[in-house]
């Protein structure tokens, strides 16, 4: 009798240490797998109103109603085999970018939170942000007139503006340089999968990999001058350092004038009588 | 000559092979009615329902979602949504009464696959008994899930889960779920019988608690006229569950089957050919 509870517990024993046993290597194991197979490659895009990477892998409950709400059938659910966290909803920009719908039905649909409902303008989006991610080969840097991803840009002008340079091969034209605005860019993907050339020179990053951040305590100086409407550091100082008496620095541009008469210009019409004028500071 | 070709030949000899299959039969209707229902939207373009066995969408108001989901993601994320908690308490409450385990036997589309596994198993009469993997593993499966997704705040199961990446790769149309699907065949076929739902499953698990306390059960309300032909036995995933209620009366233990771990599949009804067991609520 001793002897069969004796047995019965020792097989008790046995049977929890395999268990425990075999539980502890798959959790390490699937912990270990969990890391990669979380991370999102940075080819693809998650629908608006996304949290970010973490707290949506934590939400998303891999249920596929965004991707059944999408009119313009833009998202995809991963696949087992798929380099996207299995089940999870993504888009291909240079495939296939987001139309971005004014009414955002992906976001409605999602009954987990993890497309944030609190998404209702979907200029608000941030999906990711455009990047020139090549300078050599993008035409508008070259000189070119593409401006293509200029033009799609749903918020033109806002997410995307030309700004003009100097282009100092032909030393007579200017180069069009497209600009991505970080405050109104949503990440769409509509500039690259316009972009002409084989390979997009326009892609949208993740933010984190996008966007530079400066140290918390960084300060811009004329920012906070503007803000403050003076300098904060130290009054400004008239600049008349080492000036021949009687003579004032205006730095607006007009240069050396002289202060009794400051609202006209310090040069007469004739250069000549300005060499001749016996007051200039130089020794004749 | 009982018992000599199958489990089930004599209720087949006795009551026809739709009797003795009606349960089964009734099963697979619901299994492939399910899917087919999602599939109607994304097929014929009728939206009856949306979304997969995780959380659904029906008639576009009634929100659904699988309890064990949503704590998984309570825990990553520690956060709730008022759609998913709503969802999760419906599909609560209904298997509390039709019974925890009949997510496994009555929707789940990998019990379609282990299931055959187990029936070829018979037919070829492959014997390993699958000893070394103890049925209690799927709990300590279910506790590890919940604590991976503490430590990862990911629902880091659902990366490798079976049972969802089989159903929504059907619904959503992927052909690697048939991948997953092999997989599991093939280690309820050679290695281990009922080794996925009735060893390792921790979405199994899951419902068996629920199924701890659920009304609607199966009875072996008849058990004197039992023969001991042991055909339930062979039938059934978890044929520990069946010996308390069948065999359990000088015991005083009452017929219904009271283990969270019988699926309520009602197979053990089909082979029996002296009707010993019946559908009940619990009294």
């Amino acid at each position: 009798m001793n002897a069969g509870i004796n047995q019965q517990r020792r097989r008790f024993v046995f049977t929890t240490l395999k268990a425990a046993g075999g539980t502890a290597l798959l959790g390490a194991g699937l912990g270990l797998f969990s890391n990669q197979a979380n991370s999102l490659p940075t080819s693809v895009l998650r629908p608006p109103g996304a949290l970010n990477e973490q707290a949506f892998l934590a939400k998303c409950i891999r249920c596929g109603l965004c991707v059944r709400d999408c009119p313009y059938d833009i998202l995809e659910l991963a696949d087992v085999t798929s380099d996207v966290a299995t089940g999870t909803p993504y888009f291909t920009a240079r495939y296939i970018p987001c139309e971005m719908c004014e009414d955002i039905p992906c976001v409605k649909a999602c009954p987990s939170d993890a497309l944030d409902s609190s998404l209702t303008n979907i200029d608000d989006a941030r999906m990711g942000l455009a990047v020139i991610v090549d300078q050599e080969t993008c035409l508008n840097y070259l000189g070119l007139r593409c401006d293509v991803c200029y033009r799609v840009c749903p918020l033109i002008d806002k997410a995307i503006s030309l700004d003009l340079q100097h282009n100092e091969r032909t030393q007579k034209h200017a180069l069009f340089i497209p600009v991505v605005h970080s405050d109104s860019c949503t990440g769409c993907g509509k500039c690259e999968k316009s972009c002409v050339l084989d390979e997009a020179a326009i892609k949208v990053l993740p933010l984190n990999l996008a966007k530079g951040e400066l140290g918390k305590h960084y300060r811009l100086g004329w920012k906070e001058k503007q803000r403050q409407g003076e300098s904060i550091v130290s009054p400004d100082v008239p600049h008349d350092f080492n000036l021949p008496e009687g003579y004032s620095y205006d730095y607006a541009g007009k240069g050396l004038i002289k202060k009794d008469q400051e609202d006209k210009t310090p040069y007469p019409a004739n250069p000549l009588d300005t060499l001749n004028r016996s007051d200039s500071g130089v020794q004749k | 000559m009982k018992n000599m070709n199958y489990p089930g030949y004599d209720a087949v000899r006795t009551h026809g092979w739709l009797w003795a299959h009606r349960w089964l039969i009734a099963r697979r209707v619901s299994q492939l009615g399910i899917l087919a229902t999602f599939l109607l939207g994304p097929w014929f373009g009728f939206w009856l329902v949306k979304g997969n066995l995780n959380s659904s969408l029906t008639l576009e108001t009634l929100p659904l979602t699988d309890p064990y989901l949503f704590l998984q993601s309570l825990i990553a994320s520690q956060s709730i949504s008022n759609t998913m908690l709503i969802g999760a308490l419906i599909v609560t409450l209904f298997y509390l009464v039709v019974g925890g385990r009949v997510y496994c036997s009555w929707v789940c589309p990998v019990n379609i696959v282990t299931d055959s596994a187990a029936w070829l198993r018979n037919r070829l009469k492959i014997k390993s008994t699958g000893s070394g993997i103890p049925r209690i593993s799927r709990y300590w499966l279910l506790g590890l899930t919940f604590i991976l997704a503490l430590t990862t705040a990911t629902i880091a199961w659902e990366l490798v889960n079976p049972v969802s990446i089989v159903s929504r790769g059907i619904i959503f149309g992927s052909s690697s779920a048939l991948l997953v699907l092999l997989i599991v065949f093939l280690f309820d076929l050679v290695m281990y019988k009922n080794g996925w739902c009735g060893h390792l499953c921790p979405v199994g698990a899951f419902y068996s608690i629920i199924g701890k306390i659920s009304l609607f059960r199966v009875s072996a309300a008849n058990r004197r006229a039992c023969d001991d032909c042991m055909d339930c036995y062979a039938v059934c995933p978890e044929p520990q569950v069946i010996k308390p209620a069948l065999k359990g009366e000088s015991d005083s233990i009452g017929p219904i089957i009271r283990s969270g771990n019988c699926t309520n599949c009602g197979r053990c009804l089909d082979v029996c050919n002296k009707n010993v067991f019946k559908f009940s609520f619990i009294k």
